[in-house]
C-alpha cells in the first residue's frame, strides 16, 4: 500500500509529536523508520493505523484518508511493543480475533510461526513472559498478511535467537508475498540489512528519507594526522569527530567523488565506512 | 581502487566472482536467485538485486528472462582479464610501499621473485 503523508501535525495539548510531516513510501518496500525516544515514531505509527487522529494534516493510504475507514484498517497491520495486544483468552482465542479482521489472514502459516517461536497454542496470553507475547504479535502481524503492516518496536523482550527468527519470516514472507513494511527499531544495526529505505525522524520532522544502500554510502570515516584530516574536510558536512592524541577521525557525511578520495589516499587518509548507528546518532544531534 | 567501503551487495558481487574464477561456477551454469541470496545473507531482496545487476554491467552474468541469472561463457576471462589489469596497482604498488617502509632493498624482493620463477 503506497502512503501520502502531508503537513501532518499530532498534538496532545501541549507536546507537538508530528511537527509538519510530508513523505510518501511507495507500495511494496520494507521500510526502516528511525527516531530517538519521543521523537514521535510511535505517533505517526499510530496515525497511519488510525489508532489515533491527527490535528491537521493529511494521512492517507492508497490515496484515502485512513481515519475511520474500516475498508482500510482492516488492511493494515500495526504491532506495538507491547506485543500482541488481545490479552483476553488464550493464543488460540487471539488468532480466532484476527481471523475474523484481517481479509488476508493465514491460519496454517499463524500455526507454523507459533512453531517457529515456541508459543504453546493453549497458553494464556496474560501469563506469557513479554518474549513470548512479543513474538505472538510478530505471528499476529505476520500471518495477517495485511498489504501495510508496521512493526513498532515489536521485537522488544524477544531475545537474539527469536530476532533473528522474526527477521528470516520476515524476509521470507515478504519475498513470498510483496507487501509493505514500516519497521522502527531501536537496534538499528540488527535490522538496517532488511531496510530498502529509510526515514529518521527527530523532534517530529523528517530528517532523512533515503535509500539505505545511498544513505550508508553517504557516510565517510577520513582518519589520519588532525591537520591532513581538518584540510580534506574543510567544506564538506563533518556530522561528528573523534580524537587519539594526535590521530583525528571525522564523520563526513556527503558524497565523495573518486577524485577526493584519490586526493584522500595522495595525503594518507585512510577513508572507511560509517554504520547506520553512528550516522543515525549524528544526524539526530548526537547525545542530549 | 580507492574505495574500501565494502556494502554487502559489493561483498556478494566479490563472492560469485571468485566462484567463476576458482571454476566453481562455470559459464552457462545458473546462480542462486536473489531470493536465494537475501534469505542466506539476511538483506532485502533489492540488495542482493544490486549485486546481480553489477554483474550484469560487468559482463559477468547474464539474464534468462523468466528463468534467472547465468554466468556469462566468457566471465572468467573477463575477470582474469580485470585483474591482470589491476595486478601491478593492487598487488605490486603496495608490496613496493611495504618493503620500503620496513626497509627491505628492492635487490632483494627481485631476488626472491627469481628464486620463486627457477622453481
Amino acid at each position: 500500500m503506497r502512503i501520502d503523508v502531508r503537513d501532518l501535525v499530532l498534538r496532545y495539548g501541549e507536546t507537538t509529536a508530528l511537527d509538519g510531516l510530508t513523505f510518501t513510501l511507495e507500495s511494496g518496500k520494507i521500510y526502516g523508520l528511525l527516531g530517538r525516544n519521543g521523537s514521535g515514531k510511535s505517533s505517526l505509527t499510530s496515525v497511519l493505523a488510525a489508532f489515533r487522529r491527527q490535528t491537521s494534516g493529511e494521512a492517507l493510504v492508497d490515496g484515502r484518508p485512513v481515519f475511520e475507514n474500516a475498508d482500510l484498517t482492516r488492511r493494515i497491520g500495526l504491532v506495538r511493543d507491547e506485543g500482541e495486544a488481545i490479552t483476553i483468552g488464550t493464543v488460540e482465542d487471539a488468532l480466532y480475533f484476527a481471523e475474523g479482521l484481517r481479509p488476508n489472514w493465514d491460519a496454517g502459516y499463524a500455526r507454523s510461526l507459533l512453531e517457529t517461536f515456541g508459543i504453546p497454542p493453549k497458553a494464556n496470553v496474560k501469563a506469557m513472559s513479554k518474549g513470548q507475547r512479543s513474538a505472538l504479535g510478530v505471528v499476529v502481524g505476520l500471518a495477517s498478511r495485511t498489504p501495510l503492516t508496521m512493526f513498532d518496536e515489536a521485537h522488544l523482550g524477544m531475545d537474539v535467537p527469536s530476532r533473528q527468527a522474526f527477521h528470516d519470516a520476515l524476509l521470507a514472507d515478504y519475498m513470498a508475498h510483496p507487501r509493505t513494511f514500516v519497521l522502527a527499531s531501536h537496534l538499528i544495526e540488527e535490522a538496517a540489512p532488511l531496510f530498502e529505505e529509510v526515514l529518521i525522524i527527530d523532534r517530529g520532522r523528517l530528517v532523512v528519507q533515503e535509500d539505505a544502500g545511498t544513505l550508508l554510502s553517504r557516510g565517510v570515516s577520513v582518519t589520519g594526522p588532525v591537520a591532513r584530516v581538518d584540510a580534506f574536510t574543510a567544506g564538506l558536512t563533518v556530522l561528528g569527530a573523534r580524537d587519539l592524541g594526535p590521530t583525528r577521525s571525522a564523520m563526513v557525511y556527503g558524497d565523495l567523488d573518486d577524485t577526493r578520495r584519490r586526493e584522500a589516499a595522495e595525503a594518507g587518509l585512510e577513508l572507511g565506512p560509517v554504520a547506520m548507528q553512528e550516522l543515525f546518532v549524528h544526524l539526530t544531534g548526537g547525545p542530549r | 581502487m580507492f574505495d574500501d567501503r565494502s556494502p554487502i551487495y559489493r561483498q556478494i558481487a566479490e563472492r560469485i566472482k571468485a566462484d567463476v574464477l576458482s571454476g566453481t561456477l562455470r559459464g552457462d551454469e545458473q546462480v542462486m536467485s536473489t531470493n536465494q541470496y537475501a534469505a542466506f545473507y539476511r538483506i532485502n531482496p533489492a540488495t542482493a538485486a544490486k549485486a546481480f545487476q553489477q554483474l550484469v554491467d560487468e559482463g559477468v552474468l547474464y539474464k534468462k528472462r523468466g528463468i534467472g541469472m547465468f554466468v556469462s561463457p566468457e566471465a572468467p576471462e573477463v575477470l582474469r582479464a580485470g585483474r591482470r589489469e589491476r595486478f601491478f596497482t593492487d598487488v605490486v604498488d603496495p608490496m613496493v610501499a611495504e618493503a620500503r617502509a620496513i626497509g627491505i632493498p628492492l635487490g632483494e624482493v627481485i631476488g626472491r621473485i627469481e628464486e620463486l620463477e627457477g622453481r
